[in-house]
């Protein structure tokens, strides 16, 4: 008899709780998984860092929101869609995780993505760069926030072609996110009326390029195309200065560069590189005002992908509080109905297939001279328009986008 | 230009020497796992951590102290070495005549710890390291421009291998070494300090990862995680020379880097498989490996 009242009970208990999760906090709490590279390759550009920028989103945000705590738990992608598909799916099916932050190597994303999609949990997408994810990886479930290949390719790449780089050879990671870069980088560089003459896809990660850096010698294009990102990148931008290459007449075109990076390699080799951003922390006072606090909490200047999820995390708490809801849906339309104007961006708009698209910028890395202390890194020569930017829906594959 | 397999052979030529100066660094690393394994029977899972510490206490020397490279190239082995003697005496000498999975887990975790406590410390974008002047430029060889660097790195990493080579197959101090873990007690009873020579065998494998790591210093970005991945590529490199085999390690060291430079100019994507396809090949056929003997 015990039995069958507490199956009872229980059995009712959670009919209310699924259909009161339209309208309320489930669980009276709202909980945030952070998910990142804590020890890898990309520990630097997101990392513990990022976890200490969503930890002052909330504690700016004032710790609870309608009167509901915020909780974090956060834990090691290891840089692997298995691993962290797994930690994904205990957070969303056994401990109420509401909402995925982080997120970094873009093959995690995409991975991650589908498991909040099966259980209608949200994701906001801050560390990567395959504009896959919100194209043919596009689900109703998740936002990508900072930046994406679409943007890197349009900013860097442009403006190489139109400085007279017209044949490109390219070295590519091999995986999601290199793919997606090289395929956006072919677009723009014939779009621009240049050629990519050739393209290597090596391992992810490499330590050793001096063999590519020789065959994109001999292959004599006019520039070399880095479609990497983090260590891969310095490394290859290390062994390029070693083996000549700008001195014999090719171009270095580093794609994605994070601050961090740049950081790494220092004004000496890095002078001159240039970079397409979607923040820098030296851009006016309010993102300055920003990066200060952030490196009396961390002790280093932050990323675009730390500013992204500070910015992230206090919209959609904004969201929470509007909706009185965490409600994957209902949070989604309504950060997608808020246009975003803080530290971050200006005008930045969620569109229909999870695209956060804002002003993106080309940067370029300052020489020892111009540079005034050791995170004195960018100058910005030229804002890139949001419009501009990123992929147009008109060509979007996203299931979402009805073409 | 003549072609192979649709390759111009200057380009070949160019892979070829690249594969080379790679081996070198397998050789001198998978040297120090070899000499380790082969007289002391520890399979140090530590040996990348060990790399990565060379190739860090030179950075740090440098940046506090103001330590040049050449010095750094001496130091850093030596203090490397010292901490492994550290390591040998009051951690790895309280499982020896166990089970070899034991010194396995033990030199594991201890990586883990080295490298974890780094990260903390360094985080993983790298630290900055500048060439030496007198190594900044190169030459060209027709066929490629060759950075004296590189060209340093394979005459310093082939005279470390040969002279490690020389003293423990062709010296009675070798000789010592090789009688003291075949049959300890019977050495001792020589009055040979076995425990010393020990300590010092690993200390000194240690300390050739410590100079493989100070040559790395200055061509790839120092971080506390470069040694986790070269430390897998080294383990299949003494796997195929056959465990413990000396000079069976240098000659697989530097043919390994050759087969790995010529797989990134034909099909590059599978450049960071072909050695472990390769040692998949030599333990179907030849288990104990192509310079091993026969168990």
């Amino acid at each position: 008899m015990t039995m069958m009242k507490k199956l009872l009970t229980s059995a009712i208990a959670s009919t209310l709780m699924a259909s009161g999760a339209q309208a309320a906090i489930s669980n009276d709490t709202v909980k945030i998984g952070y998910l990142a590279d804590m020890s890898g390759t990309y520990r630097d550009l997101a990392g513990p860092n990022g976890q200490s920028a969503l930890e002052m989103a909330i504690a700016d945000f004032g710790g609870s929101v309608k009167g509901k705590k915020i909780e974090i738990v956060s834990a090691d992608d290891r840089n692997s869609p298995d691993t962290s598909s797994s930690t994904v799916r205990r957070w969303v099916e056994n401990e109420n995780v509401d909402m995925v932050a982080g997120m970094v190597a873009s093959s995690v994303s995409i991975a991650v993505s589908k498991i909040l999609e099966e259980n209608d949990k949200l994701g906001i997408i801050s560390g990567s760069a395959a504009s896959s994810i919100t194209n043919e990886h596009c689900t109703p479930n998740h936002i990508h926030y900072v930046y994406d290949t679409y943007p890197l390719a349009n900013g860097t790449a442009s403006a190489v072609v139109k400085e007279g780089g017209k044949s490109w050879y390219l070295l590519t990671a091999d995986y999601a996110f290199g793919h997606s870069l090289e395929s956006d980088v072919r677009r723009v560089v014939e779009a621009n009326g240049g050629e990519v003459v050739g393209a290597i896809r090596h391992p992810f990660p490499t330590q050793d390029f001096s063999s590519f850096v020789l065959q994109a010698q001999a292959s004599g294009a006019d520039v070399v195309g880095l479609a990497n990102a983090g260590a891969d990148t310095t490394n290859a931008i290390t062994t390029a200065s070693e083996f000549g290459v700008t001195q014999s007449g090719q171009t270095l075109a580093a794609l994605l560069l994070f601050l961090t990076d740049v950081h790494a390699l220092g004004a000496q080799t890095a002078q001159g590189i240039q970079l397409t951003t979607g923040w820098y922390w030296d851009m006016n006072e309010e993102t300055r005002e920003w990066s200060d606090r952030f490196m009396d909490k961390t002790g280093v200047r932050p990323t675009m992908v730390h500013a992204g999820i500070y910015s992230s995390t206090i919209q959609y708490l904004k969201a929470v509080e509007a909706t009185g809801s965490d409600d994957a849906q209902t949070v989604r339309k309504q950060m997608m109905d808020t246009p975003i104007n803080d530290m971050f961006a200006k005008n930045g708009k969620i569109r229909i297939d999870g695209r956060m698209v804002h002003d993106m910028y080309l940067a370029e890395v300052k020489t020892p001279a111009e540079s005034k202390n050791e995170w004195d890194l960018y100058k910005i020569l030229r804002t890139i328009p949001a419009e501009e930017s990123y992929r147009p829906l008109s060509e979007s594959k996203c299931k979402l986008v009805k073409n | 230009m003549s072609m192979i397999f649709g390759v111009p052979l200057a380009v070949l030529s160019g892979q070829l020497l690249i594969g080379i100066i790679n081996g070198a660094f397998y050789a001198l690393l998978s040297l120090g796992l070899a000499v380790i394994f082969g007289l002391l029977k520890i399979i140090n899972f530590a040996h990348g951590a060990m790399y990565m510490l060379g190739a860090m206490v030179t950075v740090l020397m440098f940046n506090a102290l103001g330590v040049s490279y050449w010095v750094a190239l001496f130091m850093a082995p030596l203090l490397v070495g010292a901490f492994g003697v550290v390591i040998e005496y009051f951690l790895l000498r309280r499982i020896a005549g166990q089970d070899h999975i034991y010194s396995l887990l033990l030199t594991f975790g201890v990586a883990l710890i080295i490298q974890g406590v780094l990260i903390n410390w360094f985080g993983v974008s790298g630290l900055r390291y500048a060439m030496p002047d007198m190594f900044k430029g190169g030459i060209n060889l027709g066929f490629m421009f060759m950075p004296y660097y590189r060209a340093w790195v394979i005459v310093a990493a082939l005279l470390v291998c040969f002279g490690t080579w020389f003293v423990i197959e062709k010296t009675k101090l070798g000789a010592y070494l090789r009688a003291g873990t075949e049959d300890s007690q019977l050495m001792q009873g020589f009055g040979i300090n076995v425990p010393l020579l020990i300590s010092l065998t690993y200390g000194f494998g240690v300390a050739l990862a410590a100079f493989a790591g100070v040559l790395a210093a200055p061509i790839y970005s120092v971080t506390p995680v470069m040694g986790s991945t070269t430390l897998i590529v080294v383990f299949a490199v003494v796997v195929i020379g056959g465990m413990g085999s000396i000079g069976g390690a240098i000659i697989t060291g530097i043919l390994m880097g050759v087969i790995e430079g010529l797989t990134k100019t034909f099909y590059p994507p599978a450049s960071s498989a072909v050695i472990f396809l390769v040692m998949v090949l030599v333990l179907m056929f030849r288990p104990s490996g192509l310079f091993g003997k026969e168990a």
